[in-house]
């Protein structure tokens, strides 16, 4: 039987059946893995005090969330190995301990408690505090206990939070402005030095605009240090964390804080949609293994944006002339086999590229011309936003290329035919008929390339990404648009934080949390290209019928 | 409006019409060649970049001119703008002079008796122009000459000086007041060492000294730790103390070297002695010129015939060293009469008896050019410190100054592609090693372990690919159901549209440490999973039909998924005894102490895998195409025969879709090799020539990705690393060009059917 089953090759299909599901599993798998490893980070933990022995007969108190499980192995290879199995705690009170993280032997826990009156500070340097509100003292010295002391302890954070967004407004925004303006004036000076132009009257009209910069700088000045006083007075409060110190934590130096093990459900999902909202929309801290990735979102729809609007008009063209203009022959060859090879190049020597030609070259002859002013410090001769996109949008061309030609291959040549027999001309036909009708494949393709670009990290390292941007790429001071600065970019974060950062335990889950945004991004971009690549086959198979 | 307006409007709307599609016809056209242009630019730029590597020097004279001032030149040195030069005379005086013209700048008198002659001298240290002088009194005087640089009204003016920071008295070498026919020394750290030796006798005075800093100023003096009187075995024509004070070297004309080890500086211990100039049956070899490369660890020996060997010191196994000739070069026809070493590169320059200089870059194995300078034999040569030029004094008292353009003699093809012997390692070898804090360090350019780290990660990644994507595609292309092959397809597509820098990072981050602590089950679950699915597809066939029936033909795959997570699961639940049984509880530690494989957490598996799963959509999607569009007559044809399926699958399907398969493996290696954020984040980066599986690689796009942001522009480094991505477009271009005419004829073949 078996002999038989197998002379058929049956045995062989179902390896084969295999290989889809494995396939099938991997690519199920590892989504669902970076969706569960992403969402699961805003979650509300629960809060442990665990009882441990130390060794020597005591017991000492370890207060943290449980970070992972794991083991370790005890003994050498010669006389055989053990594992013993680990609890990853993570502490917090980086300032005290040294460290996020300890490790534990399980067996050596002999209390789980998850109490409720425990609670969690997110400060804003040195990580989490974990530990148990013991008091709050006011600014004016009172001094609130009990339960009372939770209360006004969440007052106090929102009230501080609200004026550090305002020391934050006039920081980067107000005072940022006026920076930019005297780095202008400076430039304008060196300008008309260049020019020789630099005359008296020159000099008095710049020294004037540069007092009236300096005395709106002291006002903003002021203002904020009003602020910060205001912020340094809320109070303090007293935790106690788990060797049993009591801890005085000023008031502005924390985030925001929880008692996660007293948290509904509903609470919990309320919060967890709140970090969710501060991740997305907050600036990384503590070199971006804390606080959120805004930037780099920015950075990456900027530059993505930027791409677009310079790959598009190229692809559409070349497409056109290879399908509506060019005869055959070598030149239409030589397009095609230009266009195969761009799309088989790798993506870093499409960076390599970027940097020795648009940068060192073009870039460097920009700034002899235009800005001279600024020299030797390098304008455009630096990697920036512009080179970014103009190298991606040379790794996307063929994507746009292949797309909108397959969409022109589908308009049918009656519609084409129509419209020459009207007294059309060839351009009028392609502007007003054929594009009109290939317009989903050329949205299709630029989708396409919009998602490979978002995912594109190699050449970007390059050309113009970096780990921290002190500022994004538009903002209002004029040209609004700043093609000359670096950015940042989810998928250069999801590498920098995972391997370069100071602290990669305690960042991993933000990695996670990005690498999901990312995936999202690109699946429903890829998604949607390909419903809508969809529907134009439908609609022009029933038109071809 | 009458009849005419309106016909002049509108022949003159016509007349814009025709103009507009003429424009555009032609704006389009220029839009379809800007994409050639593209690629033409890039290709263009990429070798303009890496050309200037392999392209010689260029040497030009500049000026020549009698020689200023009197006597016979001892030492040459030029500043580092070829404005001043100087020249220090037998007759113990420095003459500076204009480098360009030969017009006198300046006469200084060294402050020594009257009637001693300078009969020797050593440069201590080039970037502060410290000189030892050896006097014919048997004194030693140690001097530093400086070319002072400042600007006046925006003109560079160069004011030259001489000076003695430790102090103008000579100090007593040979106590018999004989010349010192050669002395040398080293200054590193606060040590120094001076050696010097009396004419015609077979002795080196050997002396230490400890600097030291005074408290309160600047100055330094010199305390004398050690005097050794150090006997030879024959009258030396050579002293050299190399660059960290580990040896001296006593040399001859015939070739008899001595080394002594002066680590103990009290006992300079007569470590080995051997001739450099083995007799190989021909006449008589004769040395004419020594000196050191830069860093003061290579010996340069040059002879009579006008070769040149490089020699060092070779660490063996027990720590003992051996004195080895590493490369000859033998491009001059003359006795090499003096040579000049760069300043910042293991480069010099060799002058000869017939009046020819030749430019030279030690580790290159290279001559970078070679020019008659001189009527007759050369006497003296000594070069810029930016290596940008060289001076050189001939027999007749002329002298000549060249200019010398040679940006990038460091790289060879035997330096890219072959095994070379760097200093400091025991044999010839492959190694990358482009930058160091040092700056006598010597660049190690070799391609060689990055395209083999590309290969062997693309290598791991298609053994893991092509079976799981050629296998997933015949299945899907041929077995499976239309309407699952419309969910299948776009999903495993999907995982093409994953960025693979998540694929890196999971790699690195998760699965490097994951495999690490449960090695077995990976093994266990690819001896598992096709058991798992014999069996079951075994029993399935046993099953009642009432079941079987109620699973549609071609939907096997869908059956499979629970067969699969159960053997995964006991492949996990399996690890732990198995990790016992066979590897005393720990894999990792098993494989190197016992098997003696060296574990990298982050090695070729990891990489395998995840680039592997990278692969996997780009090959099944190309081979799912294939398979999908063998003709259907030629498929029923086949089973209406009687085949069954697998054996039409292998009888017809397979052959006439096979070049598809190939050309969907090419384009799968194509993107193997060119993947960079998989191989940067999950392997250690390390570039070793090593094919095993548990080791680590670095491979070139990860190379650039790490390196390119930090070269300085122009320089060598940067224009191997474009050299770099020239290789891996070539590679790439190589095999999406084999993909690209396959699948052409394929279609071909199709249309015919």
């Amino acid at each position: 039987m078996l002999r038989t089953w197998m002379r058929e090759g049956n045995h062989w299909v179902w390896f084969n059946a295999m290989a889809v599901a494995i396939s099938l599993l991997a690519v199920i798998g590892l989504i669902s893995f970076i969706v569960f490893k992403g969402m699961g980070h805003f979650w509300p933990k629960d809060i442990h005090a665990y009882t441990v022995q130390d060794g020597q007969g005591g017991t000492v108190q370890l207060i943290g969330e449980l970070h992972r499980r794991s083991d370790r192995v005890e003994g050498n290879i010669k006389e055989g190995v053990t594992h013993v199995p680990q609890l990853l705690v993570k502490v917090g009170n980086r300032d005290i301990f040294g460290a996020d993280f300890k490790w534990v032997d399980e067996h050596a826990v002999i209390k789980d408690i998850t109490a409720k009156d425990l609670i969690m500070v997110e400060r804003y340097e040195w990580g989490n505090l974990y530990g148990r509100l013991k008091s709050v003292t006011l600014g004016d010295g009172m001094t609130v206990t009990g339960n009372q002391a939770w209360d006004t302890f969440q007052q106090l954070i929102e009230r501080h939070t609200e004026l550090h967004k305002q020391i934050v407004r006039i920081q980067k925004h107000e005072i940022g402005a006026i920076n930019a303006g005297v780095e202008q004036l400076r430039l304008d000076r060196r300008r008309l030095e260049l020019d020789n132009k630099l005359t008296e009257q020159a000099i008095a009209k710049l020294d004037e605009k540069r007092r009236q910069l300096d005395g709106e700088y002291q006002t903003l000045l002021t203002q904020m240090r009003q602020l910060e006083q205001t912020a340094s007075a809320l109070g303090k409060a007293q935790i106690e964390i788990m060797t049993g110190d009591v801890v005085t934590l000023p008031i502005d130096k924390i985030v925001e804080s929880v008692m996660p093990n007293a948290m509904t459900l509903t609470e919990k999902f309320g919060h967890y949609f709140h970090r969710i909202w501060v991740f997305l929309s907050d600036d990384p801290r503590e070199a971006n293994t804390e606080g959120g990735i805004f930037p780099a979102i920015f950075g990456t729809v900027t530059m993505v944006f930027i791409m677009t609007v310079l790959v598009m008009p190229f692809g559409v063209v070349a497409a056109v002339y290879l399908r509506e203009y060019a005869k055959d022959g070598w030149i239409t060859r030589a397009v095609r086999i230009s266009v195969n090879n761009l799309a088989g190049v790798p993506s870093i020597v499409y960076g390599v590229f970027g940097l020795g030609f648009f940068v060192y070259v073009l870039g460097h002859n920009i700034d002899q011309l235009f800005y001279q002013e600024a020299l030797p410090a390098p304008t455009f001769g630096t990697p920036g936003l512009l080179w970014a996109a103009l190298t991606l949008a040379l790794l996307t061309l063929p994507v746009v290329i292949v797309s909108t030609e397959e969409g022109l291959a589908r308009v049918p040549r009656a519609m084409r035919e129509g419209s020459l027999a009207l007294g059309a001309t060839k351009i009028e036909t392609l502007w007003n008929t054929v594009l009109p009708i290939a317009s989903p494949a050329i949205m299709t393709g630029l989708i396409l390339a919009i998602a490979r670009a978002a995912g594109e990290v190699a050449p970007l390292m390059l050309v113009g990404v970096v780990k921290l941007a002190p500022s994004l790429p538009v903002d209002s001071i004029a040209p609004y648009i700043h093609l000359d600065r670096k950015i940042m970019h989810l998928g250069f974060h999801i590498n920098d934080v995972g391997f370069q950062s100071p602290n990669v335990e305690a960042a991993q889950p933000l990695v996670y949390a990005t690498a999901f945004l990312l995936v999202l991004i690109i699946i429903a971009l890829n998604i949607t290209a390909i419903t809508i690549r969809n529907r134009l086959r439908e609609r022009f198979k029933s038109v071809d019928n | 409006m009458s009849s005419t307006a309106l016909q002049m409007q509108s022949a003159r709307r016509e007349r814009m019409r025709g103009y507009k599609d003429f424009i555009a016809k032609y704006a389009i056209g220029i839009g379809g060649m800007a994409v050639i242009g593209a690629v033409l630019l890039m290709m263009f730029f990429f070798f303009y970049q890496v050309a200037p590597l392999f392209s010689s020097a260029t040497m030009e004279k500049v000026a020549t001119y009698d020689r200023p001032g009197q006597s016979k030149t001892v030492m040459l040195a030029v500043d580092e703008y070829q404005d001043t030069a100087l020249r220090i005379t037998e007759d113990a005086k420095i003459v500076f002079f204009k480098a360009k013209t030969g017009e006198l700048v300046e006469t200084i008198s060294l402050p020594v008796a009257e009637g001693v002659a300078v009969s020797s001298y050593h440069v201590l240290d080039d970037a502060d122009g410290q000189v030892a002088l050896g006097l014919s009194n048997g004194q030693l005087l140690l001097a530093e000459y400086g070319f002072a640089v400042s600007y006046v009204d925006g003109v560079r003016q160069i004011k030259p000086r001489f000076s003695y920071p430790l102090g103008e008295a000579p100090m007593v070498m040979d106590a018999q007041g004989r010349a010192l026919a050669h002395v040398s020394g080293r200054a590193s750290g606060d040590t120094m060492v001076l050696v010097g030796s009396p004419k015609g006798a077979p002795v080196v005075e050997f002396r230490a000294f400890e600097l030291k800093k005074a408290m309160f100023s600047d100055e330094v003096s010199l305390e004398q730790v050690a005097a050794n009187q150090v006997p030879l075995a024959f009258v030396p024509e050579w002293v050299k103390v190399d660059g960290m004070n580990d040896w001296f070297y006593a040399i001859d004309s015939t070739g008899d070297m001595q080394v002594f080890s002066i680590r103990n500086v009290d006992a300079p211990k007569d470590y080995a002695r051997l001739n450099t100039l083995p007799v190989d049956g021909k006449e008589k070899r004769q040395l004419t010129s020594v000196n050191f490369l830069l860093g003061g660890i290579s010996l340069l020996l040059g002879e009579e015939s006008g070769k040149l060997t490089q020699w060092f010191p070779v660490r063996d196994a027990n720590n003992q060293f051996t004195f080895q000739a590493v490369r000859d070069f033998d491009e001059q026809s003359a006795a090499i009469t003096d040579m000049a070493v760069e300043q910042r590169r293991k480069g010099f320059v060799l002058s000869d008896a017939s009046g020819h200089v030749g430019v030279y870059h030690a580790t290159a194995h290279r001559v970078v050019g070679l020019e008659q300078v001189a009527q007759s034999a050369i006497t003296n040569i000594a070069m810029t410190p930016r290596a940008d030029g060289f001076l050189a004094e001939d027999q007749q008292g002329k002298m000549h100054l060249w200019s010398l353009e040679n940006e990038h003699p460091e790289v060879s093809f035997e330096v890219l592609w072959q095994k070379v012997w760097y200093e400091g390692y025991a044999k010839p070898d492959y190694i990358w090693q482009s930058s160091s804090s040092a700056s006598d360090f010597e660049p190690k350019f070799s391609l060689a372990p990055l395209a083999f780290g590309t290969l062997k990660a693309a290598f791991y990644a298609m053994l893991f690919a092509v079976p799981i994507a050629i296998m997933a595609a015949m299945f899907a292309g041929f077995f499976m159901a239309p309407k699952m092959r419309q969910a299948v397809k776009p999903t495993i597509e999907l995982l093409e549209a994953l960025p693979t820098v998540i694929l890196g990072f999971l790699a690195g981050l998760w699965l490097a440490p994951y495999l690490e602590k449960h090695m077995p089950s990976f093994f266990l679950l690819v001896l598992l999973m096709p058991l798992m699915v014999f069996i079951f597809g075994y029993l399935w066939s046993r099953f009642p039909e009432a079941i079987r029936n109620r699973v549609p033909d071609g939907w096997q795959a869908a059956l499979l998924i629970p067969v699969l997570l159960l053997s995964v699961l006991i492949a996990v639940w399996l690890d732990d005894p198995v990790e016992h049984l066979l590897f005393a509880g720990d894999m990792p530690m098993w494989l190197t102490n016992v098997a003696g494989i060296d574990y990298d957490q982050r090695n070729a598996l990891v990489v395998g895998i995840a680039m592997g799963l990278a692969v996997i959509p780009i090959i099944f999607s190309i081979a799912e195409d294939a398979i999908y569009n063998v003709p259907r007559h030629q498929v029923n044809g086949s089973l209406a025969l009687g085949a069954t399926p697998w054996q039409t699958m292998v009888g017809v399907v397979l052959p006439t879709a096979s070049p598809g398969l190939f050309s969907a493996t090419m384009i799968g290696l194509g993107r193997a090799v060119g993947e960079t954020m998989i191989v940067l984040m999950a392997t250690g980066n390390t570039a070793v020539m090593d094919i095993d599986i548990f080791n680590g690689l670095r491979t070139l796009s990860a190379n650039i990705a790490v390196e390119m942001p930090e070269s300085e522009v122009g320089s060598t480094h940067y224009r191997v690393l474009f050299l770099a991505a020239l290789v891996l477009f070539m590679f790439t271009f190589f095999f999406n060009t084999i993909a690209e005419t396959v699948r052409q004829r394929m279609l071909k073949r199709y249309g015919a059917l």
